[in-house]
């Protein structure tokens, strides 16, 4: 399941290297390179229940809620 | 034999049940005359079901519309009588490729494994499979066709249906026993029953030009995402007979479709994708949006529904006709045997089960398939944009792209008419799966398995005969593969093998399957049990049991 503890071996290293790689760039640029990463990292991690798990934990919190269902565009 | 061209007008005829002093009544009438109306008329007609089949228009489809036809439909179409002559006047594919701006991203092949008698589709235009289906259905009589007959009205009460048909001539009462929707999305039946298709209507538009040139490309589908001659679109290349090819365009909901139209605005968009120095021809043009959907249930009380009428998808991966056809597939059999009194009406609500479940499979896939191709916030586009980036060079990216997920047929693996595996077998052909072709001889000639399977109940028995078979109560065909001595008893086929079907069948000798009418699994054993037998197909008839053999 998803690990909350302490994870990553260089926490300084990786938190520079995370803001390194979006030095420079726009927001939609930015936004460009995050997309990128999460896929990255989805396939390392692989397992689908976690990677749900992650997404549900990612979004609590944000705009109140979690996810609404999808709604059809018409009756 | 030559299928009519497009655009052959088919006369109004007079019908004797117009002057009859009362409406007449018949047992089955097929409304819609489409690929799903006559594929479940000719099913049913071969079982020696007399059918009245109407249809509004008199005429072939308008335009090539549905051209992707699947292996599963050409199988149905070969138990049907017509899949060779499709599949021969199609052009067969099995690669798709897939673009993103200017590069190749990669490409599949649908139909990696050999020993498949029917491609993975093949590619050609509704009106040559409505054209090879009405011949048949002409060829095989008791289709009692008439063209010019809309139905304006139906009611229905426990006893049948009655219809009021409108002709040239003024209306008309037509009664049935049991009355089959076939009419398409905008269906006059579900409408006047007061019934709704519900789901997502996307907002998008697209533009179909069919054009006929000497082109270059091969047989094989085409998705660009974002290419240079369409930028911030998708665009869809498709070979149809007769060099014709379907190019498909993403307009956008913005778009005009009176202007999109316009040979003005169509060709520059050609011309773009082609080159300059193309020649070539507009054939056909249309503009469509789409909606996923479906009604809540395919039957009501009398009435069945089929096809667009009783469900619709986004074109990308070819499940419209594909499933409507299955539709037909499926129910045919089961109204026969309830016409014929083999089986209670009941037996029909596992169509609904079944084929709702198809529905809602079908619906799913191409729901995401169109989230894809045209996402709906800018995130989802810049997560779009980013798989596709990833794709062409990263090999995990590429089953995240969907250009289409193409339609393959549905297992109904929690109908209520499968007998649940109780030996150990593989997952392969569980019940409820379609059964998977193979390769096969019949006395030395090579032949294919689903050319001698269903139609009927099949009782598929590897290496040995049952020495005694219950007595069913309905039609059993009986083949053995590989039988012991070479020869197989009166009234079984006998069918050798390379070991192929063997293997898809997870079979050794004395493995037993049932395949029900439209070639599905209904039960498989280890060892012939002739109780069992029974019980399975009393389960897969939606039969009580007369006996309990506990």
């Amino acid at each position: 399941m998803l690990n909350l503890d302490a994870g990553i071996s260089a926490p300084d290293e990786f938190y520079a290297a995370l803001i390194d790689a979006h030095r420079g760039l726009t927001m939609a640029e930015s936004a460009r390179v995050n997309a990128r990463l999460i896929l990255l990292l989805a396939n390392q991690i692989g397992d689908v229940a976690v990677l749900r798990a992650a997404l549900l934990r990612a979004r609590d919190g944000v705009a109140g809620s979690a996810a609404p269902e999808r709604r059809p565009d018409t009756p | 034999m030559v299928a009519e061209a497009p655009g052959v007008a088919f006369g109004y005829v007079r019908s004797a049940d117009q002057g009859a002093p009362r409406p007449v009544r018949h047992r089955l009438v097929v409304v819609g005359a489409g690929p799903v109306g006559l594929a479940a008329a000719i099913d049913l007609g071969q079982r020696g079901v007399p059918v009245v089949l109407l249809d509004q228009d008199a005429s072939l489809s308008e335009g090539s519309r549905a051209i992707c036809f699947a292996k599963r439909t050409l199988e149905i179409f070969d138990r049907l009588g017509c899949g060779g002559e499709v599949a021969e006047r199609g052009v067969s594919w099995n690669t798709g490729r897939v673009f993103f701006r200017d590069r190749e991203l990669y490409h599949f092949d649908l139909l990696a494994e050999a020993g498949h008698h029917r491609p993975a589709f093949v590619n050609i235009q509704q009106y040559h499979v409505e054209a090879s289906l009405l011949a048949r259905a002409r060829a095989l009589g008791g289709i009692d066709i008439r063209w010019q007959h809309r139905v304006t009205a139906v009611a229905q009460d426990d006893d049948g249906v009655m219809l009021t048909v409108a002709t040239p001539e003024g209306e008309y009462r037509l009664g049935c026993d049991w009355l089959l929707a076939a009419d398409g999305s905008r269906s006059t039946v579900r409408t006047a029953l007061g019934h709704t298709s519900r789901g997502q209507v996307f907002r998008d538009r697209f533009l179909i030009a069919d054009v006929r040139m000497q082109a270059p490309f091969p047989a094989e589908r085409w998705f660009w995402f974002d290419p240079p001659f369409h930028p911030g679109q998708s665009v869809l290349l498709h070979r149809q007979p007769e060099d014709i090819w379907r190019i498909d365009f993403q307009l956008g909901w913005d778009a005009d479709p009176a202007a999109e139209r316009t040979p003005e605005r169509v060709v520059p968009r050609v011309r773009a994708l082609l080159g300059a120095d193309v020649p070539f021809e507009l054939v056909w043009v249309s503009v469509y949006t789409f909606a996923c959907q479906r009604m809540a249930r395919f039957r009501d009380r009398r009435v069945l529904f089929a096809g667009d009428a009783a469900h619709g998808v986004s074109p990308f991966g070819a499940r419209g006709a594909n499933s409507g056809v299955q539709d037909a597939d499926n129910l045919a059999w089961k109204l026969a045997l309830v016409l014929d009194g083999a089986a209670p009406a009941r037996l029909l609500d596992s169509y609904c089960d079944e084929r709702e479940f198809a529905a809602d499979e079908n619906i799913r896939a191409a729901t995401a398939s169109t989230d894809f191709i045209t996402p709906k916030s800018e995130i989802s586009r810049i997560f779009r944009d980013a798989v596709l980036e990833l794709a062409a060079t990263c090999p995990f990216a590429r089953p995240l792209v969907n250009s289409g997920r193409l339609s393959v047929p549905s297992c109904y693996a929690a109908s209520p008419l499968n007998t649940p595996d109780g030996d150990d077998f593989t997952a392969a052909m569980a019940p409820g799966s379609p059964a998977a072709d193979a390769p096969v001889r019949v006395a030395g000639v090579p032949a294919w398995l689903l050319d001698h399977v269903g139609g009927a109940f099949t009782l598929l028995c590897f290496g040995a005969v049952p020495a005694h078979l219950p007595d069913l109560n309905l039609t059993l065909r009986r083949v053995v593969v590989a039988p012991h001595d070479g020869t197989a008893p009166s009234g079984w086929q006998a069918l050798e093998e390379d070991g192929t079907l063997s293997a898809r069948c997870d079979a050794r000798p004395g493995t037993v399957y049932l395949l029900r009418p439209d070639q599905h699994v209904a039960a498989r054993w280890r060892a012939f049990d002739a109780a069992r037998l029974a019980a399975a197909v009393q389960r897969a008839t939606a039969t009580v049991a007369e006996l309990c053999a506990c």
